[in-house]
C-alpha cells in the first residue's frame, strides 16, 4: 500500500465572500468596449431597431457592475470554498457514481473544432459528430441488448421523464391510458423513478422491501393489474442489492399488461456482467455523467442516454442520428410522425456525449466488464475495512453482499452518543474529504451512509476514507460535541436552521427572491 | 426569563433491568427493590439537565420537592423554586399529576419530565395537549413518541426551544401498555392522548425519517387527493388521531382529536361517535356506501384496535376491506424500518380479512403498499 495521509491539520479556504450583486458599484464596468467606427456604424444601421418592439428592454437588465480584477477574484474564492472531486477522493457520494474523469476528455470537449460548432449547421457539415453519436448509440445498444437510443435528455430524471411520456404515448395507442394510470416502483429505487412518471401524470405506488432487505414480489403482485402502466425501477437497488428475481418482476408486469422500466443510471456494475434487455425490460437509461465517465459538472450538463426496444423506438424524441446505408453519410431525422417530440435544443448536450464516447472507446469491451468487476470489488473491501470502524452496520439483506455501492446505518452510534448521521457527514469536511452522502428522503435506513467507492479509487483513498469515519467514531464518544458542532475547518459552517432549506418561504433561487423573501428590498 | 418545569419520577425504569416489563404500582417497585434494582432516572434527568446548565442565567427551573426535581437541579447549581412537595418518602403517579397541574398553572415553558409510558401518561392527564411538553427517556416502556432519542439529546432539544432556536411544535403520541398483560407476554399498547412537544425530527424518538417532507405540507397533499376524490353521497368514517385531525380540518370538518367522526360527502353527521352510533349512521347492509379512513400509529403500526375501538369488527364488515382507506405521510412509513401494519380488531376473522397488502395515500396521487399482519 502506498502513502495514507489523514490530514488532521487541514483548513479550508474561508472568503466571508459577498454575493457578487452585493459587489456592485453602480458604473463599474469590466470591459469598456470602442465605440464602432462610423463606416461600421453606417454599414449595419439601427441594430435595436431590427428588434421587434416586443422584445425590446424597457430598462437595462440588472447586471452586478464589478470590475475585471474583483469578478476573477470573486470565483476563484468561490472554487477554494468548494470541494469537488479533482481536489479529494468523493468515494462517499454514494449513488452518483463519482469516479475519476479523465482530463484529455476535457481537452477533445474544448478542442475548436468541436467546441465552435454552429448548432444549426447543414448536417452535411458535421459528419464527425453525427458519426460520434451513431457510434456511442452503437456501445450503448451492445451493454444493454436494446434496439434503438437517444442521447436527448439532459439527465436521469429527464430520461425517466422521456421514457414515461413514450410509455403513455404507448398505451395511448393502444386505447388503454385512461385505464392504465399507474406506476409502480420501490422504496429503495431512485426518487426520480416516482416523480418523473408522476409529473408526466401517472399515479404512484411504492413497494417497501420485504423484512429481510430484498424486493417484494408479493407486494408487487398484489398491486399490478388492469390499471398498471409501467414498472420504474432500480437495479441494484439503493442499498446496493441486487434483486436476484428481476426476471420475475418483469414478467408479472408483463403479464398484467405494463411496461418494464430499468432505471439503470448507475449502471456501473452492470456493463459487461448483465444486460437489461435479457431480464425483459422494456426501456431502461445510462447516466453517462455516472457510468459513462463525464463530471456531473455541479448540476449539469449531464446526459441520459434512454434506450428502448423496436416497439417503442416510433416515440423517441427527434431528432435522431441515422446512418444513410449507401452513401454511408448520417444524418438527423426530424421526421417522426409518432414521436412524443422535442425534448431538449439541437443535439443535447453534444459536450457531454463526446467525453462519454471517448470513455466508452479508451476502455473498450474489457474494460468495460473491468469497471463492473472492479467496482464492485472495491465497495467490498472498503465494507470490510469498514468493520473497524465502530457501530457501522448495513441493514435490510444485513450480510449479504452488496455491489457496486453500500447504505449503511451509523443508529447503534447515535442511541449511544447522540451523534446522527448529519454529524458525522459534516466532521468529514474538517478532513479535506468530501462529505458523504446519507440518503434520499425520507430515511427508510436509519441515520443512513451511503458510500461507493468507483473503480477508480485507489487503496490509500479508500483506507484514508475508513481512517477519517474510524476517528469520528471515535470522537462521537469521547468528544461528541466536536462531532455535533462540525465542521470547524470548512469554509461554510453548520447550518442553524436546517429545516429552512424545505421551506418554501425561505429558500431562494435567485437574487430577487432572496430580497423579497429575506426582507432585503 | 423563561420558565422550565422539571418532573422527574425517581423509580422509572426500576422494573425493567429485573424483568418486570414496568414500574406501575407500589407492589411491583417492592418487588423490583427486592431484585435489587436502583434508581436510574435521578442520573438520566441529570444527563439532560447538564444540557441546560448554559443557559443557567436566562433559565429559572420550576420544579418538585426531593429527588423530583430539586435534588437533580441543586446538584448541578441551579437554584430551582420548588412549587410542589411531596409529603411521602415514596412518590406516586398522583404527586406526578398535581405537579404537572401546578406548572401548568404557573405557565411554564415547557415541562421537561424524565420517566416512561406511564409518566407521559400522568402528564397528559393531568394537563392534556395544552403545555410544551418533552420527555427525557428513563422508563421501561417507551412507546410514546414524545421522548428524545436519550437524555442527552432531550435537553439540548429542551435547550435549543428554551433559546427560541426551535419553534415550531407537534403532536406526539401517548402510548402505554397494560403492564400486567405484557407480564404475561401479550403487548397491548393503547394510545392515550397526544402532548404537544417541540418539533425536531432529528431529536424526537419515532421521528428518525431524515429531512423528510413537513408534517404539514404532507397532509396538505393527502388532504387534497382525498377532497378531489370525495363522493358527495358517500358516508367518511374519519378515524382519530393527529393525521386524522389534520385532515379533518382541512376538509372544513369540525371534528375531534381523539374521537371518531363522520361525515357524507364533507358534511358532519356524526361528531365524536360511538360504534352503535357509527352502525345506526351506516344503516342496514346493502345501504349507503362508505369509507373508512385512518392512519397508522406512528413507531408502531397499528391502523386498528389502537384508539379507535369504535371501528369494530361489525363496522369493519359492513364497509368492506376495499373502502378502507389508509392515510399517513411518507416519513411514518419510513420509520416503520419495513415492519408491516398490524390489526387488532378483537376478531381473528376480521384481522385475517384485513391482512394482506393495503395501499397508504402518503400524498396527492401517491401510495406506498405495505404488508398487513393480524
Amino acid at each position: 500500500m502506498g502513502i495514507v495521509k489523514v490530514r488532521k491539520n487541514y483548513h479550508q479556504a474561508r472568503w466571508d465572500e459577498p454575493m457578487i450583486m452585493e459587489m456592485s458599484t453602480p458604473g463599474v464596468r469590466g470591459i469598456i468596449p470602442p465605440e464602432p467606427e462610423a463606416e461600421i456604424v453606417d454599414a449595419v444601421g439601427d441594430v435595436a431597431g431590427a428588434l421587434p418592439e416586443g422584445t425590446r428592454r424597457k430598462s437595462p437588465p440588472a447586471l452586478p457592475e464589478v470590475d475585471q480584477k474583483r469578478v476573477l477574484s470573486h470565483f476563484l474564492h468561490l472554487s477554494q470554498e468548494t470541494l469537488g472531486s479533482n481536489l479529494c477522493a468523493d468515494l462517499s457520494q454514494g449513488t452518483c457514481t463519482m469516479k475519476y474523469n479523465p482530463r484529455i476528455n476535457e481537452d477533445l470537449a474544448n478542442d475548436p473544432h468541436f467546441a465552435y460548432m454552429h448548432p444549426w449547421q447543414d448536417d452535411e457539415t458535421m459528419q464527425g459528430i453525427l458519426h460520434m453519436y451513431w457510434t456511442f448509440e452503437q456501445i450503448l445498444k451492445e451493454v444493454s441488448g436494446m434496439d434503438r437510443f437517444t442521447l436527448q435528455p439532459g439527465g436521469g430524471a429527464h430520461a425517466v421523464f422521456t421514457a414515461a411520456s413514450i410509455i403513455r404515448a404507448y398505451h395511448r395507442d393502444r386505447g388503454e391510458l385512461e385505464q392504465r394510470d399507474e406506476v409502480v416502483t420501490t422504496m429503495f429505487s431512485h426518487p426520480c423513478d416516482a416523480a418523473s412518471p408522476h409529473t408526466a401524470g401517472f399515479k404512484i405506488v411504492t413497494l417497501m422491501p420485504k423484512e429481510d432487505g430484498y424486493p417484494d414480489l408479493d407486494a408487487l403482485k398484489a398491486v399490478v393489474g388492469p390499471h398498471t402502466a409501467a414498472v420504474h425501477i432500480t437495479n441494484p437497488e439503493d442499498t446496493g442489492i441486487y434483486n436476484p428475481i428481476i426476471d420475475q418482476f418483469v414478467e408479472v408486469v408483463h403479464d398484467a399488461g405494463g411496461v418494464c422500466y430499468n432505471d439503470q443510471a448507475n449502471g456501473n456494475v452492470l456493463l459487461g456482467i448483465a444486460r437489461t434487455r435479457d431480464a425483459g425490460f422494456d426501456l431502461c437509461h445510462f447516466n453517462v455523467h455516472k457510468t459513462f465517465g463525464t463530471p456531473h459538472g455541479g448540476s449539469g450538463p449531464g446526459t441520459g442516454a434512454m434506450g428502448c426496444r423496436d416497439e417503442f423506438a416510433k416515440y423517441l424524441p427527434y431528432p435522431t442520428v441515422e446512418k444513410d446505408e449507401k452513401t454511408g453519410k448520417y444524418y438527423l431525422d426530424y421526421d417522426r410522425p409518432e414521436s412524443i417530440g422535442k425534448i431538449k435544443g439541437f443535439l443535447g448536450s453534444a459536450g457531454v456525449v463526446l467525453r462519454a464516447y471517448a470513455w466508452a472507446v479508451m476502455m473498450g469491451p474489457d474494460g468495460l466488464r473491468e469497471t463492473a468487476e472492479m467496482s464492485a470489488l472495491n465497495n467490498n473491501y472498503f465494507l470490510k475495512m469498514l468493520e473497524k470502524v465502530p457501530d457501522v452496520y448495513y441493514p435490510y439483506a444485513e450480510g449479504h453482499r452488496r455491489l457496486e455501492e453500500a447504505r449503511c446505518s451509523w443508529i447503534k452510534l447515535t442511541e449511544k452518543t447522540g451523534v446522527g448521521t448529519d454529524d458525522i457527514l459534516r466532521r468529514v469536511g474538517d478532513f479535506g474529504l468530501q462529505h458523504y452522502w446519507s440518503s434520499h428522503h425520507p430515511w427508510v435506513v436509519p441515520e443512513p451512509m451511503t458510500l461507493e467507492p468507483c473503480e477508480t479509487f485507489s487503496i490509500e483513498d479508500l483506507e484514508e476514507y475508513a481512517q477519517v469515519l474510524e476517528i469520528i467514531a471515535k470522537e462521537a464518544y469521547d468528544d461528541p460535541e466536536m462531532v455535533k458542532n462540525a465542521p470547524h475547518k470548512c469554509a461554510v459552517h453548520k447550518r442553524a436552521a436546517e429545516e429552512e432549506l424545505d421551506d418554501p418561504d425561505k429558500w431562494a433561487t435567485t437574487w430577487k427572491a432572496y430580497q423579497r423573501k429575506h426582507g432585503k428590498k | 426569563m423563561k420558565k422550565l418545569g422539571l418532573i422527574v419520577n425517581p423509580i422509572a425504569g426500576m422494573g425493567g433491568k429485573c424483568g418486570l416489563k414496568g414500574t406501575d404500582g407500589i407492589e411491583i417497585l417492592e418487588r423490583a427493590r427486592k431484585l435489587g434494582a436502583e434508581p436510574e432516572a435521578p442520573d438520566r434527568a441529570t444527563a439532560a439537565l447538564r444540557r441546560i446548565v448554559p443557559l443557567k442565567d436566562d433559565v429559572e427551573i420550576v420544579t418538585v420537592s426531593g429527588d423530583m426535581g430539586e435534588s437533580e437541579a441543586r446538584a448541578l447549581s441551579f437554584e430551582p423554586t420548588v412549587i410542589y412537595t411531596t409529603d411521602h418518602s415514596t412518590t406516586t403517579s398522583e404527586d406526578t399529576r398535581r405537579a404537572a397541574k401546578a406548572m401548568a398553572a404557573a405557565g411554564v415553558d415547557l415541562i421537561l419530565f424524565a420517566g416512561g409510558d406511564g409518566t407521559a401518561r400522568d402528564i397528559f392527564s393531568a394537563v392534556g395537549d395544552g403545555p410544551i411538553c418533552l420527555g427525557i427517556p428513563a422508563g421501561c416502556k417507551i412507546h410514546s413518541g414524545v421522548y428524545g432519542i436519550n437524555p442527552r439529546t432531550a435537553g439540548e432539544l429542551a435547550a435549543m426551544y428554551l433559546q427560541d432556536k426551535i419553534f415550531d411544535t407537534a403532536h406526539a403520541e401517548v402510548m402505554d401498555i397494560d403492564e400486567d398483560a405484557f407480564r404475561a407476554g401479550r403487548v397491548s399498547a393503547e394510545l392515550f392522548g397526544y402532548l404537544t412537544v417541540p418539533r425536531d425530527p432529528v431529536r424526537v424518538q419515532g421521528g428518525k425519517a431524515g429531512r423528510a417532507q413537513k408534517d404539514e405540507h404532507a397532509l396538505d397533499a393527502i388532504a387534497f387527493y382525498l377532497m378531489d376524490n370525495m363522493e358527495p353521497e358517500t358516508v367518511y368514517i374519519l378515524g382519530t388521531g393527529s393525521t386524522l385531525f389534520g385532515i379533518k380540518q382541512r376538509l372544513g370538518v369540525e371534528g375531534t382529536l381523539l374521537g371518531v367522526d363522520v361525515t357524507r360527502g364533507r358534511e358532519l353527521i356524526g361528531k365524536d361517535v360511538t360504534e352503535r352510533q357509527i352502525l345506526d349512521l351506516l344503516g342496514p347492509e346493502g345501504g349507503d356506501k362508505a369509507k373508512i379512513v385512518v392512519t397508522v400509529i406512528g413507531g408502531q403500526g397499528y391502523i386498528f384496535g389502537r384508539g379507535n375501538q369504535q371501528l369494530s369488527p361489525r363496522v369493519i364488515e359492513r364497509v368492506g376491506r376495499e373502502n378502507i382507506i389508509v392515510v399517513a405521510a411518507k416519513a411514518k412509513i419510513a420509520a416503520l424500518g419495513g415492519k408491516p401494519l398490524l390489526v387488532d380488531t378483537g376478531s381473528e376473522e376480521i384481522n385475517e380479512e384485513l391482512s394482506g397488502y393495503m395501499r397508504v395515500v402518503t400524498g396527492y396521487s401517491e401510495q406506498i403498499a405495505v404488508r398487513v399482519a393480524s
